[in-house]
């Protein structure tokens, strides 16, 4: 059914790809636009952006988002900052540098012209945030500030103390209000995207769920973008808020959408370790404290000395030894790696051993205690929240957790699925971050999807489109509306006597072991092999309450989410299965460095592995297209951080 | 530790709610209270009952959505900080702890401890922003600010929008959260255009909601998890007197 994958990268040089591009991109004319409605689903720095975007542009946007307030999307809980190639400290930055950073930061599984658009428009970021009001850091002259983040050797972070994704969320968020008040924009919180509906092969609408009384309905519009965020909650425990869930991008998988490298998951270096098994989330803390935390473990294995009482000359600052060129500054795979590496080894923090030490010790010694408060003051109180522990006095413990993914819906240059009308955008999207994703890439991502590159490209669909939206009366949407109504009551009627959280709990658990920071073929085919009987388990035995659909009902809506997550974590180790190599954060036990590091295999595996769904289960795997990945401008080579 | 919970259960705003107790033993002195409001869940969803509906989402304080008034205080004992950042570790073993949601006239009512927070959303709609087009932003740095200015711009801008400020006044007042955006955008030169009217029209949008007004009880303040002060709520006086008498004088 899907031909060879056409990803639209523009001919020509590669720094002008883009440019040129927007120049023969077609438009639609100011009259034209507000005959447009545009479904815009999530309402964090991609959505929030576009959404206010499109609608300053005359466009009719419907935007949903599951939270009770558009500024409440998880993009609010970003801390460290947002990456820019205005090369304010004359450190030798520049848009290649930006560009060629990231590309090498993902391990060289992204597309050139993406990344390199990415890094393009990143200074214009910049300069939108600021004029809305953005408070970031400045020096005393009343410049704005800079800092350094993992993966790059210039500083070009930058930052609103450790709340810059709160901060650029809130001003997207103000720009979204400035445009529901003109009226352009039409938000739906608390409202859930449960089915995408498509009209003669177009993405023209979706079939929601209100949160609060459960009304079921049904939303047309000429084009639909997801903004929905990443799946890191198929693992239970991430840094991800309770809600986040792979739901919108999952049901348009299976409405024929191809899902791209699912096993691309970022797991973060610096986070709280797991405390117990009553746990909910994970607690990140910034990758902004490696600037000037030292991470180590003890040198000798099963030392469970208090960190102040082991002597210098007894600890392993591991990083600063293995990788003495970016040191503490590693990328994040390659640092979560090491921390797992030095835990198995026996040498671990704290009680359960799953832990290493992230120390300010040196650091206050230099610049003072102040100075670190100001820079990372409300870190350390968050921690302090958390272990009781003040990261003044003793060194914080860390471990990595899930964080991020890079994987997500198949997109073109144009950030439109295969399926026309289809525009996935941010964490939604597969495009920019490769096989990792670099600290303070994801907010410069999601706003340059938002802010300058959606409203270019989605017009060039836009104009074709005229007076081609469906009545929502349309046979496809009755259909779907039916399959949404029969599902939700399928699962209501279960009436088991298992909870929803410990079917998540258990997949999540599954997940971890097997398709984490490490994976081998062995593990992800036991993975495999258990996914569809826990599936089977919740279709007969979960049990949620109330059981009715037309009201507020919390167990529903998680069951909705978790069902989802159910089915793509199998299509999740399917993908981890197939790509026989390692590759960022993907790391494949049989395929390492003899020091351990990633070993990727460029000559299978330089593409792109995007899914199309076939139906779940060994019965009918999904069917794999791959789209080759072209290097133009960089040299393929082993990244090297030492 | 083991505790006994009097929580607040209403199925919805048509029927009538009470306080039920309900028994919270063994939980670790490291469980967040949310999660141990989840373990009570759990428990409740084995026995057939239902569960406590309770909004929650970052669970690290900053996206504003928990909205807990814990032994009648908006967040809990714990300041500052967002109920999600309370620990069980803080309360004393076999205390009881009356849950209740957040109440201001405002915030409608929709189940046991959830209400609609909309209003705040409203607020900041009436004039909450600068009106910068994508596109149209000039050079970063062409602007210099003052760092004193961006610190105290950021300090504002902090707020998270959990409403416990409402919640915690005995006016039911939103003046803190009001205040800090109103401050926000007057601390930075941007905001200078639009300074006037955003004042006029926040206020009396917070005022139509029908947010009740400031007497200085300073409760807001003492419940903030973003510690946002009561100062700036005499600088939204100012504003305000700023833009009435300018809008006289316009006119």
């Amino acid at each position: 059914m899907i031909g060879t994958l056409d990803s639209k990268i523009p001919p020509g040089p590669l720094a002008s790809k883009w440019a040129n591009h927007k120049d023969h991109s077609r438009l639609v004319s100011p009259a034209n636009r507000r005959k447009f409605e545009i479904i815009v689903v999530g309402s964090g720095l991609a959505g929030g952006s576009a959404a206010a975007t499109l609608g300053e542009q005359g466009y009719n946007v419907k935007c949903f988002c599951y939270q009770d307030s558009p500024r409440r999307a998880h993009s609010i809980a970003a801390q460290g900052g947002i990456n820019a190639a205005k090369n304010y400290q004359n450190d030798g930055d520049s848009v290649f540098r930006l560009f060629y950073d990231t590309i090498k930061g993902g391990d060289f599984r992204s597309r050139e012209a993406n990344v390199y658009r990415l890094a393009e428009v990143s200074n214009l970021i910049i300069d939108q945030c600021v004029e809305q009001g953005v408070p970031f850091a400045r020096e005393y002259g009343g410049l704005l500030a800079n800092r350094s983040f993992g993966g790059a050797q210039v500083s070009r972070t930058f930052y609103a103390r450790g709340q810059t994704g709160q901060q650029l969320l809130l001003g997207a968020y103000q720009a979204l209000c400035r445009q529901i008040t003109a009226g352009t924009v039409k938000m739906f919180p608390q409202t859930e995207m449960l089915e995408l509906v498509v009209v003669n092969g177009h993405a023209k609408g979706i079939i929601t769920r209100s949160l609060i009384t459960g009304e079921i309905q049904r939303h047309a519009g000429d084009a639909v973008v997801l903004a929905s965020g990443g799946y890191g909650n198929v693992f239970y425990l991430s840094t991800n808020a309770r809600g986040s869930n792979v739901t919108a991008t999952y049901r348009a998988y299976k409405k024929g959408a191809l899902f791209a490298n699912p096993c691309y998951t970022q797991i973060h270096p610096t986070c709280i370790p797991v405390s117990g098994s009553y746990q909910s989330k994970l607690t990140l803390m910034s990758e902004s404290l490696r600037n000037d935390g030292r991470v180590w473990v003890p040198k000798a294995r099963g030392d469970k000395r208090p960190p102040e009482q082991i002597p210098e000359a007894e600890r392993d600052y591991y990083l600063e030894r293995k990788y003495p060129s970016f040191g503490n500054l590693s990328p994040r795979d390659i640092a979560s790696r090491a921390a797992k590496e030095v835990c198995d080894d026996g040498r671990g923090a704290g009680e359960s051993g799953r832990g290493v030490y992230l120390d300010f010790k040196d650091a206050i010694a230099r610049l003072g205690e102040e100075t670190i408060r100001e820079r990372y003051g409300n870190l350390f109180d968050i921690y302090e929240k958390i272990t009781a522990e003040s990261a003044y006095q003793r060194p914080m413990r860390i471990y990595p957790a899930v964080h991020y993914t890079m994987g997500g819906l198949w997109v073109d240059y144009n950030l439109m699925s295969n399926l026309p009308g289809l525009h996935v955008i941010g964490e939604a999207n597969f495009s920019d971050h490769g096989a990792n994703r670099l600290g303070a890439s994801a907010l410069m991502q999601g706003l340059a999807d938002g802010y300058f590159v959606l409203p270019y490209t989605l017009p060039n669909y836009l104009a074709g489109e005229v007076g081609k939206r469906p009545g929502t009366d349309a046979p496809a949407f009755e259909q779907v509306e039916r399959d949404v109504r029969a599902r939700v009551q399928k699962m209501l009627d279960v009436n088991g006597s298992r909870s929803v959280d410990s079917f998540h709990r258990e997949l999540g658990l599954l997940l971890w072991d097997k398709c984490g920071m490490a994976r081998n073929a062995t593990g992800l085919r036991e993975a495999l092999a258990r996914i569809p009987q826990i599936r089977d388990e919740f279709w007969r035995d979960v049990r949620i309450l109330p059981q009715k659909n037309e009201t507020y009902n919390q167990s529903l809506e998680r069951a909705g989410r978790v069902a989802d997550f159910l089915e793509f974590g199998e299509l999740m180790c399917i993908d981890a299965l197939t790509r026989d190599e390692s590759c960022g954060g993907h790391f494949r036990e049989e395929h390492q460095t003899p020091d351990g590091e990633a070993l990727r295999n460029d000559e299978e595996f330089a593409s792109v592995f995007a899914w199309e769904y076939q139906g779940n289960g060994a019965i009918e795997p999904p069917k794999l297209h791959r789209e080759p990945l072209e290097f133009e401008t960089v040299q393929l080579a082993q990244r090297s951080y030492k | 530790m083991n505790f006994r919970l009097r929580v607040w259960r209403q199925k919805s705003s048509d029927e009538k709610g009470r306080l039920v107790d309900y028994d919270a033993p063994d939980i670790s002195p490291n469980t967040s209270f949310l999660e141990m409001l989840d373990i009570v869940n759990e428990r409740l969803i084995e026995r057939g009952e239902e569960p406590i509906a309770f909004d929650s989402d970052c669970r690290e304080g900053i996206c504003g959505t928990c909205s807990l008034t814990i032994n009648g205080e908006a967040h809990g004992p714990s300041h500052p900080g967002a109920a999600c950042q309370l620990y069980m570790r803080r309360f004393t073993d076999g205390e009881t702890i009356t849950v209740e949601p957040f109440r201001a006239r405002p915030f409608h009512f929709i189940k046991d401890l959830v209400v609609n927070r909309g209003a705040l959303d409203r607020i900041v709609q009436a004039g909450g922003f600068i009106s910068a087009r994508a596109g149209s932003a000039p050079e970063a740095n062409s602007i210099p600010v003052p760092k004193h200015d961006a610190d105290r711009a950021m300090e504002a801008a902090a707020c998270i929008g959990c409403g416990a400020c409402a919640a915690a006044c005995p006016n039911g007042s939103a003046m803190l959260f009001t205040s800090a955006k109103v401050s926000h955008l007057a601390f930075l030169p941007q905001g200078h255009p639009e300074r006037v009217t955003r004042a006029l029209r926040m206020v009396s949008a917070m005022d139509a909601e029908g947010f009740g007004n400031c007497t200085n009880t300073y409760e807001c303040e003492a419940v903030c998890p973003a510690e946002i002060s009561a100062s700036f709520i005499a600088k939204l006086n100012r504003e305000f007197a700023r833009a009435s008498f300018a809008k006289k004088l316009g006119d």
